[in-house]
């Protein structure tokens, strides 16, 4: 076990070596730009750390890519890449809308609906690349990406249904009725930030549910069995075409959940897009600053979204957010490349050794 | 078999003085001495992992030793890459060839020394100079083939004409007969005995002794990174060098009882099949294989011996014909059917078929049977049942290391990883096992062992299956040998009257009455 402990510490050890530099390479950018770093940073952190109101935004923006984040944690585990929970988000979040709108029902019946029906949606987003995928082996990566954009004009098209669309002049759906939000009660908010919700719980919940079938349960190994070696697998009795079906479907329907906590959570109405959100495409950064573990996922997923809650402050002092995104997209980067990190710090500890005996 | 010898003593071309390797707290090598003349050929033997290939990658200048000192022709040299070895005159030829596949011979062989006029290749003079050195030493290429085209035996001759191309005189040959057939082997020994006759050094790393007997003038033993002795091989037995080299005594011959098969098991009719380019590769193949028997199927790689047991495992569609496991037919079913009704198999490439390698060897050992009690109960597994029994046979079959339960697989030696499949295999307890290539790559001690468990298999009444490439192991191991040739069963012989010789004619394609 304590082999485990070691190799999760070094994982860990390479995750904060990497935001520390990304840190800095961020300063760098924002120097050439003229703009203090020091103070850039000092808004972005007091920007999340000040006040509950803020933390709890962090929170709030976190949620949905903690569900991104393990739907493609979950598929790099079990050998598929699922570059595809953007569009499994935006048709999770719409089936979400639909129903929230259009089904007269109690919060207790109708929230667990919305669910569903975004569960669902994004787990049969998912089959269809599966099926591409078995039946004529279609490159997943492709017809997911493809899928991304179908999803998004879908979204669009269905947005404009006279049904749903909004009343007014907005480009947008009609908000779901109140009782399918799954707003925390009033003094909490007051409290915290208007958006808080359970949707943080929701993650949690499919935390230690991702964990328990990926650690516990013969499904998760047959899943990783197929991820780390499918002609292994294969040989060993193990059905590949249906572990990929059930990969696809799992982690489709974990990146549809994320889009009904989105909408039900802060949204309440999806907007005609003019591009595309991108929850999708941060849950793979989240995956991977979470080391694909369902754990790590939980806090890189948090860690996201406070910077991005953060960076949307930096505004205010005349710095631009996406300064947010280039410290993340430097993240990912150091991350996937720590293999070659870890490398050469075991060849010079090799050799540090060697030369000391 | 009279051996030429070309050995001048009075001439030492390598010198290795009290080397040791450490990497971090592991000893690779422990002050090991070695010392090569002109015109010798050395063999390095040793079992997996006893420091064999380390010695030779720091004489080869892939990394350096953590003490002692190498001598070139009498001066002290410091070999920091491979670049400085060739200079100085080693080259070394690897068990995985680094060839360009599409590239031919000539553009293989040239590559990185290439002939120029002006700008421009200068390929006829290369093709010339090609010419010459494999005519020189009888090494017969076909200097415009692709190397996609040619087999394996060509392919190391071009190994080898590539770093006599770059003017070496000393050569190591990192196991380099583990894939040739016996005809080829033959061939590759006359070559390293011209080589030799030549004035070049010859250094051979190997765990088999035949070769070492028929080949070697010279051979230095290693036992897990240590010096043990370097001994004439005239002078020694093979059951000497197995000894040393083990650190106890081996037995070659497998103890075998008499044993009357009984009904069949397994029985294939007029098996068809295609290969992954869809060519036909089995055409109309018949075999039986009953309780207590081992059948032995002899044959050159390429002529349908992967197929067919891709058609039992239920891993390849059977164009045609009939394949059934105690009467039930399993031809075009999933490998989970075939398992179910009494299939199990040691596969040909372990890591690729036997083991899913990230997963820690406990896991590995309940690849088919995680889904079954006691190792989990309603799809949750039961980590305490799988360590108990993934304990009990590390113990029972002498895996090592001994804490190994948790560790990925992969990190096991070749062995091992072997063992890991057997347990498993012969804990699933089916009618009938396949065994492919069961001993490639295992050292003298593991091989026995693994043919121990596969005579054992057959004497509890299971009837085996043994493909394999070694010729030996097939006529030891069987009670009846079929020869494969081109995707038919050309020629049947019991096993204790077979001759290598008429085997080797069958498995070419000749006859057996001509």
């Amino acid at each position: 076990m304590s082999k485990v402990k070691k190799a999760l510490e070094s994982k860990l050890a390479i995750t904060v070596f990497s935001i520390v530099v990304s840190f800095v390479v961020g300063a760098f950018f924002l120097a050439i730009m003229g703009i203090s770093p020091i103070e850039a940073y000092a808004k972005l952190f007091s920007s999340i750390f000040s006040t509950p109101k803020n933390m709890a935004y962090c929170v709030v923006y976190g949620t949905p890519l903690i569900f991104t984040g393990l739907a493609v944690a979950f598929s790099f585990r079990t050998g598929v890449f699922n570059i595809g929970a953007e569009g499994q988000f935006v048709v999770g979040s719409m089936a979400a809308c639909v129903v929230g709108i259009l089904v007269p029902a109690p919060s207790i019946v109708l929230v667990p609906l919305c669910f569903i029906a975004a569960a669902v949606a994004g787990c049969l987003w998912g089959l269809i690349v599966a099926f591409l995928k078995v039946k004529w082996g279609i490159n997943e990566v492709l017809s997911m990406i493809m899928f991304n954009w179908i999803a998004y004009y879908l979204s669009n098209y269905i947005a404009g249904f006279s049904l749903i669309h909004s009343d007014g002049n907005a480009e947008a759906t009609k908000n779901v009725q109140d009782a399918a939000r799954i707003l925390f009660p009033e003094s909490w908010r007051d409290a915290l930030c208007p958006s808080s919700n359970w949707g943080i719980f929701v993650a949690l919940a499919a935390v230690v549910v991702v964990y328990i079938i990926l650690e516990k349960t013969t499904l998760g190994y047959q899943l990783k069995a197929v991820g780390f070696n499918r002609h292994a697998a294969e040989y060993g009795g193990i059905n590949v075409s249906r572990n990929i079906y059930t990969a696809m479907a799992i982690s489709g329907a974990l990146a549809g959940i994320g889009g009904a906590v989105q909408l039900l959570g802060m949204g309440a109405r999806i907007s005609i897009f003019t591009s595309q959100e991108s929850y999708g495409f941060q849950g793979i950064s989240v995956a991977l600053i979470g080391a694909s573990n369902p754990i790590g996922v939980f806090f890189a997923g948090i860690f996201y979204g406070a910077l991005k809650y953060g960076g949307s402050k930096l505004n205010l002092i005349g710095a631009p957010s996406e300064v947010v995104n280039i410290i993340m997209g430097t993240v990912v980067f150091f991350i996937a490349i720590s293999h070659v990190f870890r490398f050469t710090r075991i060849r010079k500890s090799k050799k540090k050794k060697e030369g000391a005996q | 078999m009279a051996k030429e010898r070309h050995v001048d003593l009075g001439t030492t071309v390598i010198e290795m003085r009290n080397i040791t390797k450490k990497f971090g707290n592991f000893v690779a090598n422990d002050g090991i001495n070695l010392t090569v003349h002109k015109g010798e050929v050395h063999a390095i033997l040793g079992e997996n992992g006893a420091g064999k290939s380390t010695l030779m990658n720091q004489l080869y200048g892939m990394y350096p030793p953590t003490s002692g000192e190498i001598f070139v022709n009498g001066k002290k040299v410091v070999l920091d890459n491979p670049k400085k070895a060739i200079e100085a005159g080693i080259g070394m030829v690897h068990q995985h060839f680094m060839l360009v596949q599409p590239f031919t011979v000539t553009e293989n062989i040239v590559l990185g020394m290439e002939p120029c006029k002006g700008v421009s290749l200068d390929m006829a003079t290369a093709r010339k100079n090609v010419k010459a050195i494999s005519e020189k030493y009888g090494l017969e290429v076909d200097p415009d083939a692709r190397i996609e085209d040619i087999s394996v035996g060509m392919q190391q001759r071009v190994e080898i004409l590539k770093a006599l191309y770059r003017g070496v005189d000393i050569l190591i040959l990192d196991e380099p007969t583990s894939s040739l057939t016996p005809q080829e082997i033959k061939e590759l020994i006359d070559i390293m005995h011209s080589l030799t006759a030549d004035g070049k050094s010859i250094i051979l790393i190997t765990h088999k002794l035949k070769e070492i007997k028929s080949s070697a003038d010279y051979c230095t033993i290693i036992r897990m990174g240590k010096y043990i002795d370097t001994v004439d091989v005239e002078a020694v037995t093979e059951n000497d060098l197995a000894s040393m080299m083990v650190g106890r005594n081996v037995t070659f011959t497998v103890e075998k009882p008499e044993k009357e098969p009984g009904e069949p098991v397994l029985q294939i009719k007029d098996l068809h099949a295609l290969d992954y380019r869809k060519l036909e590769a089995l055409r109309g193949l018949n075999l039986e294989v009953r309780r207590g028997e081992i059948l032995g199927i002899a044959g050159i790689d390429g002529n349908g011996q992967t197929e067919l047991v891709e058609c039992i495992t239920g891993l390849r569609r059977a164009t045609d014909g009939s394949i059934t496991v105690n009467g039930i037919e399993v031809a075009n079913k999933p490998p989970r059917f075939g398992f179910e009704n009494g299939v199990s198999s040691i596969p040909a490439d372990r890591q690729k078929h036997g083991l899913v390698l990230e997963f820690s060897v406990a896991d590995n050992m309940i690849l088919q049977n995680f889904a079954d009690e006691p190792y989990s109960h309603h799809g949750f597994l039961d980590q305490a049942a799988i360590r108990k029994f993934t304990e009990e046979n590390i113990e029972k079959f002498d895996i090592r290391p001994r804490d190994c339960a948790v560790k990925p697989a992969g990190t096991l030696s070749g062995g091992n990883q072997q063992k890991v499949i057997i347990a498993r295999e012969v804990n699933n307890d089916k009618d009938l096992l396949i065994a492919v290539n069961p001993t490639r790559g295992l050292d003298v001690g593991a091989i026995e062992y693994v043919h121990r468990y596969i005579v054992e298999q057959r004497n509890k009444g299971k009837a085996v299956l043994l493909v394999s490439f070694e010729l030996d192991e097939i006529i030891s191991l069987s009670d009846r040998i079929d020869v494969i040739y081109e995707g038919r069963i050309t020629g049947s012989m019991p096993g204790k009257d077979a001759d290598e010789n008429v085997l080797g004619l069958l498995m070419a394609g000749g006859k057996k009455h001509e």
